[in-house]
């Protein structure tokens, strides 16, 4: 068997070599050379993955089986990798990203100590691998261990200034959301496991079939719960605004362009299974869109510049939900992708403001920065217009392609879709008015510092920024031009048997070009209308103490979800353990164990009494026992 | 004679020897209450031997035997304790000058 993707066990085997040797020799390595190893094994890792990438598209897809990581008489999980055209589409991404960002990481994080500053890349490093274990797994148990991987990676990195204990406190937050969502995860894998006995891909997905639908709908939203958790869906979505603690970079890689893209793949790598599942469906149709609206409400108010990119991200997640929910599997993939660029163009953008303004995150002492920082101030604008579904950047196409499937769905879906986009419009360009146009808000100090970023932050940016303006290019609708659709037909057989499925129970006339065409002109003249407008009125923002006010003040305070999550379920927890503390653990088990002490120091006290010393009495003692065992012998 | 007499005999020495070692107080007299014991044990096993041998007869020897050699055994057991025992009552007077056992109780606590 001398296939050329027997190498992918390189891809995720490089960053864990980064990894080790950042990790171990954090001590003796300099920054420079902790620099190059990080990049470089990730760099390697990209090499490989552009080969795997060609090797596929050349259809040769590879099936690899390296040692049963499981392997007991009744279980047998084998540590295989599945190398196809999802999983090479993400390893794309990861690894093409991931380089950029670790680049941008050597300047970002310059200022830390040579310890700290490898401990940083080690712990990038592991994430990467994580990441990469958990796409190319060929089952949901390998899956897993990526998916537990980068849970514990992002935890690390968003505690990675653990003096601070606010970001100590984030940290915590992101690892026991995760963990609620690992558990639905997890429950779903058993249930699998329990139903047909494997959780290979290919043989699971052959015999989703015979599952009963009750199995199916039950699978598919606990696995859509463990989506919930990494992804950052309501209910469990507060984690990624705190996650924000982290450095810029690592908001950028894990909280924006990677692993909160996890739920997604998942669904998408299980896509037959969701497609039986309509119950799921729904639910993640409704649960998406109210993500969507709702993380969209709360960033038009946020001050924050990160709060509101991660808001943003909530909410451009919760439009993947909606593309999974209404089944353009091919839509939610392409929105990861171009998200994937655009967003980790605004996080890096957004970092190396902060970078300029010596640690300030607060759009309100920012502005002007337009003509200090001309790079940064280029790239984030198309970033934005990205973002907001301007034609022809990325955003366009792979919004308005989920938009449309969600129109064919139900028009509701794809009104409210729209109002969402509009809101993303007008957040982005308040957040872009507020930083980079008008007059300069901060002290004089900060001005005085002002200046663009070296080269190792501006170069990624740049990339970025040529990746969202062309990167949709990939996926032109049908209306404009025939088989520009490339990422379909890239992607084609991973939902082959779900299009097929869908065409013989759930036929839907395919919407006509006209109709099409109006859908998308109605979502670019609402979110242009948004944009002007928001470039009207915060370009020339000036800054004021008047506190907000009714609704303003509802969405600039989040909903008080975090508070309702506070009151509903973290005091209730609190009180309980409390009496668990005090009342059964000291009053009821500490009071038997110290009451058997007692019982057992008081009974010997008194029964030594009896050894008098007298042998007279030892006798007479010995002899009614005797008597007694007689008795007991003969008369009983 | 039947063995009902050997019997009684034997529990009205051993309930003798029994009351003895519980009322007196006097070692020696303690101790001679234990051989009292010891030999209506004694008589009980010839007596019971003694039984068994008209029962059946010369065909089992060693049945019949068997309590009688016991009784040597225990006979030499006996005179060894009391080797032993009258050596420590000697000792007991040596050191508190009675051999009343009511005062040693020094090993209490």
């Amino acid at each position: 068997m001398s296939n050329t993707l027997q190498i992918v066990w390189l891809i995720p085997f490089l960053p864990l070599i980064g990894f080790l040797v950042n990790g171990l020799f954090r001590k003796q390595l300099s920054k420079s050379l902790v620099g190059i190893i990080g990049s470089g094994v990730i760099l390697a890792s990209f090499a490989l993955s552009v080969y795997v990438f060609m090797q596929v598209k050349g259809g040769n897809i590879h099936l690899a089986h390296y040692f049963n990581f499981i392997n007991t008489d009744s279980i047998k999980v084998g540590f295989d990798f599945q190398v196809d055209q999802l999983s090479s589409l993400f390893l794309l991404i990861i690894t093409g990203v991931g380089f950029l960002i670790h680049v941008y990481s050597t300047s970002y994080m310059h200022e830390e100590d040579s310890k700290d500053f490898a401990k940083y890349f080690a712990y990038l490093n592991l994430f990467v691998f994580s990441m990469l274990l958990l796409v190319m797994g060929g089952n949901y148990i390998i899956m897993f261990i990526g998916w537990e991987g980068v849970g514990l990676c992002s935890y690390l990195l968003i505690g990675f200034w653990f003096r601070n204990n606010d970001y100590n406190n984030a940290a915590k937050k992101a690892f026991i959301m995760n963990r609620i969502g690992d558990l639905g995860f997890l429950l779903a894998v058993f249930w699998l496991y329990n139903k047909l006995g494997t959780t290979d891909y290919h043989t699971v997905f052959e015999n989703a079939g015979k599952l009963t639908p009750a199995d199916l709908t039950g699978i598919t939203l606990l696995l859509f719960v463990g989506a919930t958790g990494k992804s950052a869906q309501i209910p469990l979505y507060t984690w990624l605004p705190d996650a924000m603690a982290g450095p810029t970079p690592v908001s950028a890689l894990i909280h924006a362009a990677t692993m909160v893209t996890a739920g997604i793949y998942m669904i998408a790598r299980s896509n037959i299974m969701f497609t039986m599942a309509p119950v799921t469906h729904y639910v993640i149709a409704a649960v998406g869109l109210a993500t969507a609206i709702l993380a969209a409400t709360i960033a038009l108010k946020q001050n924050d510049i990160k709060k509101v990119l991660a808001y943003s991200t909530v909410s451009q997640l919760g439009y993947m939900f909606l593309g999974l929910g209404v089944g353009a599997y091919t839509g939610a993939v392409f929105h990861v992708m171009t998200h994937a660029f655009f967003k980790a163009l605004l996080f890096l953008g957004a970092g190396s403001v902060i970078h300029a303004m010596g640690g300030e995150q607060d759009m309100r002492n920012m502005g002007g920065l337009k003509k200090y920082m001309s790079i940064t101030h280029i790239t984030f604008l198309l970033g934005c217009l990205a973002i907001a579904g301007m034609p022809p950047f990325s955003g366009f196409f792979s919004k308005d392609e989920i938009l449309a499937a969600a129109f064919k769905q139900n028009p509701l879906y794809w009104g409210l879709g729209v109002a969402g986009a509009m809101m993303t419009a007008f957040y982005m360009f308040r957040l872009y008015g507020m930083t980079f146009l008008g007059k300069f808000r901060g002290t004089h100090e900060q001005e005085h510092h002002l200046h663009e970023s070296p080269a190792a932050i501006t170069v990624p940016l740049s990339i970025l920024a040529v990746l969202a303006v062309i990167g949709g290019l990939v996926g032109i609708p049908e209306v404009f031009m025939h088989g520009g659709h490339k990422l379909e037909v890239f992607l084609e057989p991973i939902f082959a048997t779900t299009n097929e499925y869908v065409k013989e129970h759930q036929p839907h006339e395919a919407l006509s070009h006209s109709t099409e065409l109006g859908l998308m002109a109605a979502s670019v003249i609402g979110a242009l209308a948004a944009l002007l407008f928001a470039w009207n009125k915060f370009s020339k923002y000036e800054k004021t103490d008047a506190a907000e006010t009714g609704l303003g003040k509802i969405l600039a305070n989040k909903w008080y979800v975090d508070e309702l999550y506070n009151t509903v379920i973290v005091k209730p927890l609190n009180s309980f353990a409390a009496f668990l503390n005090n009342v059964v653990e000291k009053k009821g088990i500490d009071g038997a164990v110290n009451g058997v002490g007692k019982a057992v120091n008081y009974g010997s006290r008194q029964i030594r009494l009896l050894q008098s010393g007298q042998v007279g009495t030892y006798v007479l003692l010995m002899v009614v026992g005797i008597l007694v065992l007689f008795i007991i012998q003969f008369f009983l | 004679m039947p063995i009902n007499y050997y019997i009684v005999l034997s529990v009205a020495l051993f309930s003798i020897g029994i009351i003895g070692v519980l009322t007196r107080r006097n070692a020696i007299i303690i101790f001679m209450c234990v051989e009292l014991m010891l030999n209506a044990a004694n008589l009980l096993l010839v007596a019971f031997s003694k039984m068994h041998n008209l029962a059946l007869g010369l065909n089992f020897p060693t049945l019949a035997s068997d309590a009688q050699i016991f009784v040597f055994f225990i006979m030499v057991v006996a005179a060894a304790e009391v080797s032993v025992g009258l050596a420590i009552i000697v000792m007991i007077y040596r050191n508190i000058h009675s051999v009343d056992v009511n005062f040693l109780n020094r090993l209490k606590n």
